[in-house]
């Protein structure tokens, strides 16, 4: 099972016929193993990873640091679920240190995301303060270095 | 001053070649080498080197080192430093004593070791026993160094291990050595323990010194490696040959080292300060970071090693060239017989219609005539294009 994940968690499109290849494994056991962690929800979602800044559609991302007040009962989990339910919010964790609450957020433009945030987060009942970091140039995504040159060639036959 | 023009004219360098390096035979790696470099588009499974990079934190202390100013010479066996964290892996990997002071020797890359280990034992004439199909070093060395290479043979059908009966048969009284390259370039094989143990019966019985390359020891797919030096009494006369090239993707940092006997140890020394003088200091840098921290980075390598390796081997199978499990390094020894071409020809009509490169096995040795050597030391996409076009080469034939 951990063998599978680490594959797909590489590379979402191998196919069961490659994994049981890799693995020396049958392809009808290597199939019905991924099909069981999508139902039970282990494999989550199959996603690609694109840089957008190489399309014409841009986007613009935030990180959002909220400061909230822990809640009889739910803690940080009701607030964290209200804000997680936004189209426009990426992804949602809990943090230590000087604040509470992760966000990222995607939008068009900043003036998008800077509203949204004055409008529906900042608003959310529980949040004490929010403070938003624009994210400029990204560098590294998912474990892929976006900036990285091609590795140099070895030569074509050596003994 | 026209005679001298005269005398100069009448010079033919090609005459002045000292005889025994005429005597070298070219290697049989260059031919495909200049096919290839010529091919857009070709999928080399020719290379006998990782594919990845080296490891950055490998590469950051470097940059460190150079930052800080570590440019000169270091001693002539290496800096103290890396030859104790040497002392320390030896203990770790083999569980075997070695002193940092006297029994071990950093050299430029273990081409270079093997050079010294064969000029510090060979007196003229002497013989060493090569099991081959071998590397392509091991023989011209031996010449270089005025012995003579006593060739023996291995085959599939005993996975291309080495046998005690082999060696024997090969035994005259100049025999001095035996040389040992497992994990093996080109077959892949390995020899476990047992295998082993009944090698060094015929050593000690008959006196020999054994030549170890154990470069590619970390790269072992069904058992830890196991090396002769280990086994009872074996250590003094097994000259251990390592390095940090195959193992931490490091081929062009040229960090080889030796383990072994002080006397045989010191005797190397004698040639590589002579030589060499020290590996590259930068290098060597690089090296105790390999070791002390690169553990991890180099068992992650070992794994996706594996994983191709699965793939691979299934798939030269499935398109119908038998090839048996390979357990070590990072090469398939997949066989032609059956396709009505030897290798070199199988090589060349593979690279011209399909554009893949591989390497024909009589290159390492008149037994690795019927074979090819491919390496999956390269991307999974590259190896499942090169596994298609070989079968379309294939199925084009009829076979």
């Amino acid at each position: 099972m951990r063998e599978i994940l680490e594959i797909l968690s590489e590379n979402a499109r191998a196919t069961p016929t490659e994994i049981a290849a890799l693995l020396g494994r049958e392809v009808e056991d290597v199939a019905r193993e991924i099909r069981e962690m999508e139902d039970s929800g282990v494999i989550r979602k199959y996603i690609t990873l694109v840089d957008w800044e190489k399309t014409d559609r841009s986007y613009v991302y935030a990180v959002i640091e909220l400061k909230v007040t822990l809640q009889r009962n739910t803690g940080y989990d009701a607030v964290a679920d209200r804000i997680a339910r936004f189209s426009e919010v990426e992804s949602v964790r809990l943090i230590s240190g000087d604040h509470d609450i992760s966000a990222t957020v995607r939008g068009s433009s900043m003036k998008e995301v800077a509203f949204f945030v004055a409008e529906k987060i900042a608003t959310l009942e529980g949040v004490q303060s929010t403070c938003t970091h624009f994210i400029l140039k990204s560098y590294k995504e998912h474990g892929v270095i976006l900036t990285e040159k091609p590795k140099p060639k070895r030569l074509v036959v050596t003994a | 001053m026209k005679m001298r023009m005269k005398e100069i004219s009448a010079l033919r360098p090609e005459a002045k070649v000292a005889r025994k390096v005429r005597a070298m035979p070219p290697s049989g790696i260059r031919k495909f080498f200049d096919m290839v470099s010529e091919m857009d588009e070709a999928i080399s499974l020719g290379v006998g080197e990782p594919d990845f990079v080296t490891p950055w934190h490998i590469r950051e202390a470097c940059i460190y080192s150079l930052e800080a100013g570590y440019t000169s010479y270091t001693s002539n066996k290496g800096m103290p430093d890396l030859r104790e964290t040497i002392a320390d892996h030896a203990k770790g990997w083999l569980g075997l004593d070695y002193d940092s002071e006297e029994e071990i020797l950093v050299t430029t890359g273990v081409s270079e070791a093997v050079d010294l280990a064969f000029r510090a034992i060979l007196d003229p004439g002497d013989e060493v026993i090569v099991p081959e199909p071998c590397y392509v070093a091991y023989v011209p060395d031996i010449m270089m160094a005025g012995g003579v290479a006593s060739m023996v043979s291995t085959d599939s059908s005993n996975q291309f291990k080495l046998t005690p009966e082999a060696i024997e048969c090969a035994i005259t009284e100049k025999t001095k050595a035996l040389l040992l390259s497992y994990p093996n370039n080109p077959t892949g094989a390995i020899m476990t323990r047992e295998d082993l143990e009944e090698i060094a019966d015929v050593v000690v019985e008959n006196d020999l010194l054994v030549v170890s390359d154990e470069v590619y020891d970390k790269l072992t797919y069904s058992e830890k490696h196991t090396s002769l030096a280990q086994l009872d009494g074996m250590q003094e006369r097994v000259i251990v040959l390592n390095g940090l090239s195959k193992s931490h993707a490091m081929t062009g940092w040229r960090i080889g080292y030796v383990l072994g006997d002080p006397a045989l140890v010191g005797a190397m020394t004698k040639i590589h300060q002579y030589t060499m003088l020290c590996a590259p200091t930068m290098a060597q840098m690089a090296a105790v970071e390999a070791l002390k921290r690169g553990n991890d980075e180099m068992l992650k390598m070992r794994h996706e090693y594996d994983l191709r390796r699965r793939l691979f081997v299934s798939g030269l199978n499935r398109i119908g060239l038998a090839c048996f499990e390979p357990k070590g390094a990072f090469y398939a020894f997949p066989s032609v017989e059956g396709t009505g071409m030897t290798s070199a020809e199988f090589s060349e009509r593979l690279l011209n219609e399909q554009k893949v490169a591989v390497v024909p096995g009589d290159v390492f040795g008149p037994s690795g005539e019927g074979f090819l050597r491919c390496s999956y030391a390269t991307s999974r996409e590259e190896l499942i294009e090169a596994l298609d076009r070989m079968e379309t080469f294939l199925s084009k034939r009829g076979l």
